[in-house]
């Protein structure tokens, strides 16, 4: 045990640089796919053919190819086709292109749960689609669509660590790349997975409290 | 002010408006009544436009009523309506409720609309509830709210549809003696009712109608009290002597 804390401290400061760097991925790559989600999710309710099904097929394609191939084709073949991102780039691009199409199926059921009653009384009173949306069904769906956001947030937290296949130095590289030049795999994976914890647990917190309060709605 | 001629809805197999011919004129209380499933409610929501309807034509002041044209912004602007479930916006306050229309699709200014959102809302009753949340009210002081609503859009007619019939019968009277002052200030409406003595009080006219036809019109009180149709007289005894 006492070894464990030497390591800790001694490895601390690296992995918290790993962990900086976890944070920015997944901070980023949440705010893009809340945006493309929510795109995708206007497509798809939009009540126009061509936008429903380009966004359903859209969701489809991003849904049936894995994480780790999408940041491969982001980090190592848009090059060939003149397009250079850094590591970091490649993987907010991609991770949130990936969640998109998922953000995108949560925010089509919240909208889709709101009541046709508050869509017609929007209309009879002379708002427009996106007015009807902006004013009536999006407020509304935000209380439907926050306990499954923030779970998406905690998978999203976790799937930052397939950054590390295309070089971005987050948590699990650093833990790697220090477990396999000190051979501490044991105390090193263990405050890999502490840090994840840590971070994950308020967001846990988080989709607990969003419940509550959907529930009491 | 608004007519309808030769309307006809179906959907899918089951045709609901089979003809339908009608005209209401400014400041006129039509009552529309008869079965459920007869086509009184399709008529409204073809009137603003809710429902897309297959063949005829309705106009509203020389406008006619296509929900896919922009014009029917303008239409909905001039023929408010208020719905069985009231279908307030829960998340918003009563008052804002009232107020949502003038301010986000008429652009007026806010302290204006705020103004005349409290006077409406005073107007039906309910001024000290301003700032409460929809389910905060009882059902009777939703569809108060729903009228102020409508009212709010400075309308010149008002479609009800069965704007009684999800309440407590307690709370009726409340809903009808606010519409019964609207009709004596000369707003124009059309009522889907099944409250037969409303009908005959404030109505001008009354339509009966059944399996999506006008089987009979007239002055309220000869409609109501003296029907010429078998129909109409079966329906009636029905309602209003059910046992």
């Amino acid at each position: 045990m006492k070894g464990f804390w030497h390591d800790a401290a001694e490895f601390f400061p690296i992995l918290m640089s790993g962990v900086v760097l976890t944070i920015v991925v997944t901070i980023g790559s949440l705010l893009l796919s809340t945006v493309l989600g929510l795109v995708w999710a206007m497509m798809r309710v939009s009540g126009i053919r061509v936008l429903s099904l380009l966004s359903a097929s859209l969701i489809n394609v991003i849904r049936g190819i894995p994480i780790i191939v999408l940041l491969f084709y982001l980090y190592f073949v848009m090059p060939d086709l003149g397009v250079t991102l850094s590591a970091l780039q490649a993987a907010i691009l991609g991770l949130g292109i990936a969640y998109s199409a998922y953000q995108a199926e949560n925010f089509r059921a919240g909208i889709e749960a709101i009541d046709k009653g508050q869509i017609e009384a929007a209309q009879s009173i002379g708002m427009g689609w996106w007015l009807t949306m902006r004013r009536v069904v999006l407020p509304q769906a935000v209380r439907i669509v926050l306990p499954p956001y923030g779970n998406v947030m905690i998978m999203m937290l976790k799937d930052s660590s397939q950054a590390s296949t295309i070089t971005v130095a987050e948590l699990a590289l650093q833990g790697k790349l220090i477990a396999s030049s000190t051979f501490k795999n044991t105390n090193v994976f263990t405050m890999v997975a502490l840090m994840y914890l840590t971070m994950s647990i308020p967001l846990i917190l988080l989709v607990r409290h969003f419940e509550k309060r959907a529930g009491k709605k | 002010m608004i007519e309808l001629i030769d309307v006809h809805k179906s959907f899918g197999e089951n045709e609901v408006l089979k003809g339908i011919t009608a005209s209401v004129q400014k400041g006129e209380v039509v009552c529309i009544v008869g079965p459920s499933g007869s086509g009184k409610s399709t008529i409204l929501r073809c009137i603003n436009g809710l429902e897309s309807y297959d063949r005829g034509e309705i106009s509203v002041e020389g406008l006619k009523v296509d929900r896919d044209a922009p014009s029917i912004v303008k239409i909905r602007t001039q023929v408010s309506m208020v719905f069985q479930r009231f279908n307030l916006f829960p998340h918003r306050t009563v008052l804002e409720n009232v107020v949502e229309g003038p301010l986000y699709v008429k652009k007026e200014p806010s302290a204006a609309a705020f103004e005349r959102g409290r006077a409406l809302l005073a107007q039906v009753g309910l001024a000290e509830k301003a700032n409460e949340h929809p389910p905060q009210l009882s059902g009777g002081q939703q569809q108060r709210v729903a009228i102020a609503r409508a009212l709010a859009m400075q309308p010149k007619a008002i479609l009800f549809d069965e704007p009684t019939s999800a309440l407590d019968p307690e709370l009726v009277g409340d809903v009808l003696g606010v519409m019964r002052k609207l009709a004596d200030d000369g707003m124009t409406m059309v009522v889907v009712t099944h409250e037969m003595g409303f009908a005959r009080d404030v109505a001008d006219r009354v339509l009966f109608i059944d399996g999506g036809v006008i089987v009979e019109e007239g002055p309220a009180k000869s409609v109501l009290n003296q029907p010429q149709h078998a129909r109409t007289q079966d329906f009636l005894r029905r309602v209003l002597h059910p046992l």
